[in-house]
């Protein structure tokens, strides 16, 4: 098959990212790799929160929920049995638990496919109905997720959440999986699925005029968001090595939801730009946290100073661009010259 | 018969906006049904189209109940439609807003989708084919890149009748799809409607206030006045019938 010209300029990317994931992982600073770590994660987290918020229109609040339960189901795959008897101080681990063990990628797939299954679950009742009730179940469902851990020691170890957790993963699992979860959400958008999400986001009851089956579109969206939220889970278990309850909060859907709007709900790639200037921008500013030498005139430690000076540039940002940096286009409709 | 109302009721709270309303639309035919604001004609079509269900009575389609369905399902039978205001998918492009319409007919699966296995390549490149030559007919081809909302109002009709004509429909629902154009801009509508009927072989039925396009246009009018029928047969009679004026202009006989 002939190559297109326009998609060299993906070849391109596509090669020029997995050349610096290699590059990344073998010449940079571990903490540069980190950070690197981090984004990859959030990328993948935000990709898939974009599908089902900015694609599908749908305003939900679900990763935390989703990326708890991928990250405990990986954990618990992970976590050697001798290991977790040690482990499970309040009460013994339920045979289910003990019997759990593979290696990282079926671990990864099994957290995708849970998180898939619940959000099935929840889609059934919330997507019935019309409305907002999408963020309301969603918001309630994390709250039960962490109300559910601590309060299961059998299953969870309570609140003293899970140790030792092997660390397998590094920046070429977090890399690799986020170019798949960007090549799989490009996949999708370009596709009558894509179109029937858009169309479901535009104008719901033209779209079922067009006889387009809203309640599956919208499902089909949150399946797929809840999946790749999962696996991002996994990975943030492995990378971390250590998770509770208390560390999935409202705070992580929160802190995706500003990526998103930053990078523009409905761009994938505007996903991908928010993580860098999210993640990679709240790290650059810790200088600000530590002693200045401005004009031979010391300032002082402000720790905290960088989440205000953060929090100016996301405000000036947004007024300058309020439908996010790349609006609801991706880069490669930026490149092409746009008609209007 | 393609489409018959048999007994329709249809009640908001204490309103009845459709009263035992019953008629039949012949294969073939255009229909038009009329009649002053708040006759309850847009309602008419949202029960036919499944956005309502009826307090009573029941419709066929194709000697086959519709009643109860739900609207993606009567598309898939056959019934097109398109809406008063224009309500296009405002972020996308014309051709993606007419690839709507084809999304039942392309045959392929999410995974395929994700995949990008060929039969999503074939499948797509046979509806844009299908979607460009749409557009073709209704002349509006050279917009196809550009975005829906940016079009003129007139262009914007033509791409929803041409996003209704997609879905391969027997019988295509037009609510006032004159509203709002000049009347250069009428005449090539009607000219293009009286060619896609012949070609694709619709019966249509339209709500339409422009008497003069109603006039040349339809086969057949039925007139509406709170939710009961007045009226039905040719629509120069109509314009003639004393109950019909009566409905539009005040009844003059008691003043």
């Amino acid at each position: 098959m002939l190559i297109e010209k326009k998609h060299f300029l993906q070849i391109f990317f596509l090669i020029a990212t997995i050349w610096f994931i290699w590059y990344a992982q073998n010449h940079l600073d571990p903490y540069t790799v980190s950070i690197l770590n981090n984004i990859a994660i959030f990328a993948i987290l935000a990709l898939s929160y974009n599908l089902i918020n900015g694609i599908a229109g749908q305003f939900s609040l679900e990763p935390n929920g989703f990326v708890a339960i991928g990250a405990y189901v990986t954990a618990l795959f992970l976590i050697p049995g001798s290991d977790k008897l040690d482990m499970f101080a309040l009460e013994d681990p339920a045979p289910i638990v003990m019997a759990m063990h593979t290696s990282f990628l079926p671990a990864l797939i099994m957290s995708g496919i849970v998180a898939t299954a619940i959000a099935f679950i929840l889609s059934v009742p919330v997507f019935r109905v019309r409305g907002d009730y999408l963020a309301i179940v969603t918001l309630g469902f994390g709250f039960i997720i962490r109300i559910y851990a601590i309060n299961n020691p059998k299953y969870t170890n309570g609140a003293m959440g899970l140790n030792d957790i092997p660390s397998v993963a590094n920046l070429y699992w977090c890399g690799f999986i986020a170019v798949i979860t960007f090549i799989v959400m490009i996949n999708i958008i370009y596709s009558k699925f894509g179109r029937a999400m858009k169309a479901v986001r535009d104008d719901e009851d033209a779209a079922t005029a067009m006889g387009v089956n809203t309640f599956w579109m919208k499902t089909y969206a949150f399946m797929t968001s809840a999946f790749f939220e999962g696996i991002g889970g996994g990975l943030m278990a492995s990378l971390l090595t250590t998770i509770s309850p208390d560390q999935f909060t409202f705070l992580l859907t929160f802190q995706l939801l500003i990526i998103i709007v930053l990078g523009g709900l409905g761009s994938m790639s505007g996903a991908i730009l928010g993580t860098i200037l999210v993640m990679g921008g709240s790290e650059w500013l810790r200088f600000l946290d530590q002693n200045m030498n401005i004009f031979g005139y010391n300032t002082g430690a402000h720790p905290g100073l960088r989440m205000v000076v953060f929090s100016i540039l996301l405000i000036v940002m947004m007024l300058f661009a309020r439908r996010g940096l790349f609006g609801n286009k991706e880069l490669t409709d930026i490149f092409k010259r746009t008609k209007k | 018969m393609i489409l018959e109302i048999k007994n329709v009721t249809m009640k908001f709270g204490g309103v009845t906006a459709i009263d035992n309303l019953s008629f039949g639309v012949k294969s073939g035919e255009i229909f038009g049904l009329i009649g002053p604001n708040g006759a309850g004609k847009t309602t008419i079509f949202n029960i036919i189209t499944g956005n309502y269900k009826q307090t009573e009575g029941e419709v066929y389609f194709l000697h086959e109940s519709i009643s109860g369905l739900k609207p993606n399902v009567i598309v898939r039978k056959g019934i097109a439609r398109t809406f008063q205001n224009i309500r296009l998918f405002k972020s996308m492009t014309v051709l993606e807003n007419v690839l709507i319409g084809f999304h039942n007919q392309a045959n392929y699966t999410f995974f395929e989708s994700i995949l990008r296995l060929p039969r999503y390549f074939s499948n797509e490149k046979r509806l844009k084919a299908a979607a460009m030559d749409i557009l073709e007919r209704f002349g509006i081809a050279k917009f196809a890149d550009y975005n829906a909302t940016a079009l003129s109002y007139g262009n914007q009709r033509k791409v929803e009748i041409a996003r209704a004509l997609a879905t391969e429909p027997k019988l295509l629902l037009l609510d006032e799809p004159a509203a709002g154009m000049n009347p250069i801009e009428t005449e090539d509508l009607s000219n293009i409607i009286r060619n896609i009927k012949n070609e694709y072989g619709l019966t249509v039925l339209l709500i339409e206030h422009d008497m003069k396009f109603v006039n040349n246009m339809c086969d057949k009018v039925l007139v509406l006045d709170y939710g009961e029928e007045i009226f039905e047969g040719k629509p120069a009679d109509a314009i003639l019938d004393k109950n019909v004026i009566a409905a539009y202009l005040g009844d003059f006989t008691n003043a």
